[in-house]
């Protein structure tokens, strides 16, 4: 299994947005996040940790459970109304299940959305997803804290 | 066009912005509230509360499914959950118990952060049960969040509260306290599968029939007495049923959905839907009335002088109420 530490977006993060003043910190817009795990493979533990991660961060995260086609990713993503969609897989189906995710969210009318991917994803997909449209990639050992940074600067309006 | 025009239309991606502008309490959710209202009005909502982990989720994706296969009418689901009181994020998962319900154009499901309120709905929840009215959805499902003894809001905004129970919650104690289990229109008794159901049965039973006392015939020393009901039986009132469920599999909910539709007939005749659409209208009149009175009180009286004043409350100079005095008559001189 790859070594790999940190994300290779890790490099040209963009620094954190200064937090929007609110009036309260449990009113007004959140940042809303659906995790979904796409495809066949049953391993939902770093789903369900970069979710706790990201809900200590103060967002509103929607998590969908195991076993999701591309169609019901995108159609919880238009439900939802989401500002990022994560996607988890292990199965090694990124290079089909991702290029299909975003077509359906163009579909839908919501482009606008950031996708990132979390799981085993081999180092010569990388340039295709970005290229893609993906916002970042993260492999084993990517700390949650440059995950929240990034969806946040993803997401600053 | 504006969102409101294209929601009517049956804009999908116009709904579901329409949901998040009235969700945050954006002016434009408010214009958009405005202009649906006339077209509100016209959905059975059917409120579904009850402690974490009673199955509450499961239930609701077994009724709407039910009723879609029933008769294909529109169900639109908003499910809320806590947010936490420390970071003000949330996560929001009963989606997961609503895969049955994927890929279904007649559905459409909502999930809420409760965003710091302690009824067991979050405060915009009213307003996105009316989107979805206006949007054409015929029953509108509202999961509240993991709800105690007192969340009962629920029973304020919905035609028909269903209450979920399972068995080996509490005894017969918890069945006469006051709050939960006097909103229900139904109870409904899920993981009936489960050990324990009798128990749960008898207790929810015994409570309810101390609420609305009925005729009983029972052996006494070998002959037949009759206890006859305390008042005079009112055939007008509504005596909840309890229902027995298992939402893993679908057990019993064709016979819940039954109870709901006899409910909402029950509600029909009886005159009591206008009646509580207009308390429902009412309290929210009443919300939003102190909620405009309140920033129209802050816009007046400075930050400045509202911390004098609390400052004095803190040295113990001032009583609350005479803080509240001073602050109405113009603040702290």
């Amino acid at each position: 299994m790859s070594e790999r530490k940190t994300s290779p977006e890790q490099g040209d993060a963009l620094p954190a947005p200064e937090p929007q003043a609110q009036v309260s910190p449990l009113k007004g817009r959140r940042i809303r996040v659906l995790v979904a795990k796409p495809g066949l493979d049953g391993h939902d533990r770093g789903a369900k940790v970069v979710a706790r991660a990201l809900r200590d961060a103060g967002m509103e995260v929607i998590y969908t459970g195991l076993r999701q086609t591309p169609e019901m990713v995108a159609e919880a993503a238009l439900q939802e109304d989401v500002d990022v969609v994560g996607l988890s897989i292990l199965s090694g189906a990124h290079m089909a299940l991702v290029p299909r995710v975003l077509e359906l969210l163009k579909a839908n009318g919501q482009e606008q959305v950031k996708v990132f991917i979390g799981g085993i994803i081999p180092d010569e997909d990388l340039p295709r997803l970005k290229e893609l449209g993906v916002a970042g990639i993260y492999g084993p050992g990517a700390s949650t804290e440059d995950i929240i940074q990034q969806v946040k600067a993803a997401t600053a309006v | 066009m504006t969102l409101a025009e294209q929601l009517l239309s049956g804009n999908r991606l116009a709904l579901t912005r329409l949901l998040t502008q009235v969700e945050n309490d954006t002016p434009e959710g408010r214009a958009a509230l405005t202009e649906l209202f006339p077209h509100t009005g016209k959905a059975h909502l059917i409120g579904v509360t009850g402690a974490p982990g009673t199955g509450k989720s499961s239930l609701v994706n077994q009724l709407a499914l039910h009723f879609r296969r029933q008769d294909e009418r529109r169900v639109a689901v908003v499910a809320v959950d806590p947010s936490s009181p420390f970071t003000g994020g949330a996560v929001l998962g009963d989606r997961v118990r609503m895969r049955d319900l994927a890929g279904d154009p007649g559905v459409f499901i909502r999930s809420m952060a409760s965003r710091g309120s302690l009824g067991g709905l979050a405060q915009t929840t009213a307003g996105l049960v009316q989107v979805f009215d206006a949007a054409g959805f015929d029953i509108i499902l509202v999961e509240t969040v993991g709800a105690g003894q007192a969340e009962v809001e629920i029973a304020r905004l919905a035609h028909t509260t269903l209450v979920i129970e399972a068995p080996g919650l509490g005894d017969d104690i918890q069945a006469i306290k006051a709050g939960i289990l006097e909103i229900a229109d139904i109870l409904v008794v899920n993981k009936a599968d489960r050990p324990g159901v009798e128990n749960t049965l008898k207790a929810l039973k015994s409570a309810l029939e101390l609420a609305h006392p009925v005729r009983h015939v029972f052996q006494h020393h070998g002959k037949l007495e009759v206890v006859e009901a305390a008042d005079k039986p009112d055939y007008n009132s509504w005596i909840p049923p309890i229902r027995q469920t298992v939402a893993t599999d679908g057990e019993g909910v064709s016979e819940l959905a039954d109870e709901i539709a006899r409910h909402a007939q029950h509600l029909r005749e009886s005159g009591d839907w206008t009646a509580r659409d207009r308390s429902r209208l009412g309290s929210e009149l009443d919300a939003l009335l102190q909620e405009t009175l309140l920033a129209r009180f802050r816009e007046q009286v400075p930050d400045v002088q509202y911390e004098k004043v609390l400052e004095r409350v803190f040295q113990r100079e001032l009583s609350p109420w005479e803080a509240v005095k001073m602050l109405l008559n113009g603040g702290a001189k």
